[in-house]
């Protein structure tokens, strides 16, 4: 499903990167672990194809996204890609089901607010539909932030430090939840974090 | 879910960033279109009351308010003529040939406020105005009433007044002789709707003292004579003709188009204030969608990670600023109208002239789609900015 060679990228006056391969087939886990300052978000937009690397190939289901342009990535990511974060941002203001609806009606697709409205009742944020993203607490809207990026069924889903500013029982819980969820849309989970504690959960693990 | 949902939700969730700019669109739109609302509907007033007369006869004075007081009944008259002098000229075959109808005036009474005109059936002919009820004057001391006046005085047929001399005051009332009212004539959107009409003996007999004999055929005044030409050259051979006499003569297109350009030049310089409200409102939503990025770079960063194009960013911002400007335009759109409604009374008080109709002009349509031109090009730019982000920083940053 995802499949890069030796990638390299450097910023403009900034620091320069080379990350190794990485390879994870259909609906498997991956962890990459790496301290701060190994460019772990910088992979991480390279392979959701937020950036273009400079040099090195990424396969997505058999494609490579390296050559795209941004307009063609803006639609890989909408069909292919969910991405959560390590804080949890909404369009404001907007209710979380109309966020929720964000990623398909982006992608030129008819929102499935059938569909957005199950994600929500199994997260125990049935009744928070109409609410704001604001007035939800932390947790909350962590638990949306999963909801919105599988909603549209993408293949590859990228969590961004999903665990790391969170005590132990909810960074298990956030992680079975993100596992759960990606299991059942059947798409590959990639973690990017520091966070030593993911380390036993996922087996497949690349070290930055 | 659409894009224009997104943007009203965008304006909704921060009011105050865009009251500034809907505020100033409103008052801006709101100044024009109530300037261009009554000056189109004084102009057609106007016209629809001078038709047709190429020329006023009357005393010396202001020829401008021998028109007002002679065609539209809103001034006070410059004073009286002689009319065996002016039968004379008109009748004179040097002048003859040149006028096609001439109608004799004689006014400077009212009822409630409500002037008093005799003259012949050709005036009320002149406007078009029919008998709604009743018939038209004939004695002495019959009048037929102006739908308005027959509404607002509650007069009926049969029904007698007295009339006050003066235009405005009710008090000096001419005890001597009752009116007595014979007919209503339909509305006609003219003056006539305004006035009460009698024959001009009627004027003389009521200025009569009881003690006094009648009136001399050579001492029998009227006030006005407005004439209809056959000749273009009467405007010119005519007044040069009357120079030396008591008999001034006025030229209606010459004393409107006079107005008008004095009229126009306060006009110009509110519609100048209007134009530059308008664009300062359109600043207003350049500055406060540009501010805005900042705040909301990271949401737009959100959308493109999620699939939104560039195009549906800039689509969603450049809404977002024509959204500001039509509900202002809307706001100063409905503020106009109460402005008409406001300035209609006072008018109506005043002149017994009204600014009835509310309905939306082209003009307005035309303000429309300026204004929503200058909320788009106000938002191009913050638009293009807000496309341009770069998605990757902005995460990283966030």
């Amino acid at each position: 499903m995802l499949h890069s060679s030796p990638l390299t990228f450097s910023y403009p006056d900034g620091p320069s990167f080379s990350f190794p391969e990485v390879h994870a087939g259909a609906g498997e886990e991956l962890l990459l672990l790496g301290s701060s300052g190994t460019g772990k978000t910088t992979l991480l937009h390279l392979l959701a194809g937020l950036r273009s690397a400079q040099s090195g190939r990424i396969e997505v289901a058999g494609r490579d996204i390296v050559p795209l342009s941004e307009a063609q990535r803006d639609r890989h990511r909408g069909e292919h890609v969910g991405i959560v974060f390590q804080t949890a941002h909404f369009l404001d203001a907007l209710s979380v089901m109309d966020n929720l609806c964000m990623p398909q009606y982006l992608n030129g697709d008819a929102p499935d607010r059938n569909r957005a409205q199950e994600m929500l009742e199994r997260l125990q944020l049935g009744h928070k539909a109409a609410s704001r993203p604001r007035n939800l607490s932390v947790g909350e809207q962590q638990r949306v932030a999963i909801a919105r990026a599988l909603m549209h069924r993408p293949k590859l889903v990228f969590a961004d430090e999903p665990t790391s500013a969170l005590d132990d029982a909810n960074a298990t819980q956030v992680m079975n939840l993100l596992r759960e969820q990606t299991a059942d849309v059947g798409a590959t989970l990639v973690v990017v974090t520091h966070d030593q504690r993911l380390k036993d959960r996922i087996a497949n693990t690349v070290a930055l | 879910m659409n894009l224009l949902k997104i943007s009203v939700a965008n304006i909704r969730h921060k009011p105050l960033r865009a009251a500034l700019s809907i505020i100033l669109m409103a008052f801006g739109v709101g100044m024009i279109s109530l300037l261009y609302t009554v000056q189109t509907q004084f102009q057609e007033q106007f016209d629809r009351n001078i038709k047709d007369i190429d020329m006023v006869l009357g005393a010396k004075g202001s020829p401008l308010q021998l028109i007002l007081s002679s065609v539209y009944q809103v001034d006070a008259p410059t004073g009286n003529i002689n009319l065996q002098e002016t039968e004379r000229f008109l009748k004179n075959p040097l002048v003859k040939g040149m006028v096609k109808e001439w109608i004799p005036m004689s006014y400077g009474d009212n009822f409630q406020k409500y002037r008093i005109v005799g003259t012949e059936h050709a005036y009320a002919e002149h406007y078009s105005a029919t008998v709604a009820q009743g018939r038209l004057y004939e004695a002495d001391f019959e009048v037929t009433l102006g739908s308005k006046v027959a509404q607002e005085t509650g007069l009926q047929l049969g029904d007698t007044f007295f009339s006050a001399h003066g235009l405005d005051d009710t008090t000096d009332v001419h005890k001597n002789h009752a009116f007595k009212v014979v007919g209503v004539f339909e509305p006609s959107r003219t003056v006539v709707d305004n006035l009460v009409l009698c024959n001009i003996p009627s004027i003389w007999r009521v200025h009569e003292k009881p003690d006094e004999p009648p009136l001399a055929e050579e001492d029998k005044e009227i006030t006005a004579v407005l004439v209809k030409t056959s000749n273009l050259l009467a405007s010119v051979r005519i007044p040069g003709m009357l120079r030396d006499s008591k008999i001034m003569v006025s030229l209606p297109a010459i004393e409107v188009n006079r107005l008008n350009k004095n009229f126009g030049i306060g006009m110009d310089a509110f519609t100048a204030i209007g134009v530059l409200i308008m664009i300062l409102s359109a600043v207003s939503v350049f500055i406060a969608l540009y501010s805005s990025l900042r705040e909301r770079r990271y949401e737009l960063a959100l959308m493109r990670t999620m699939g939104g194009r560039r195009s549906t960013i800039l689509t969603m911002i450049v809404m977002e600023g024509a959204l500001m400007s039509l509900i202002g335009f809307v706001v100063g759109w409905v503020l106009s109208r109460i402005g008409l409604l406001v300035l209609s009374a006072v008018l109506e008080d005043r002149f017994h002239y009204g600014l009835t109709d509310l309905a939306p002009s082209l003009t307005d349509l035309g303000l429309l789609m300026i204004t929503i031109f200058v909320g788009k090009l106000a938002s191009l730019l913050p638009a293009v900015k807000a496309m341009r982000i770069d998605i990757s920083n902005t995460l990283a940053d966030g």
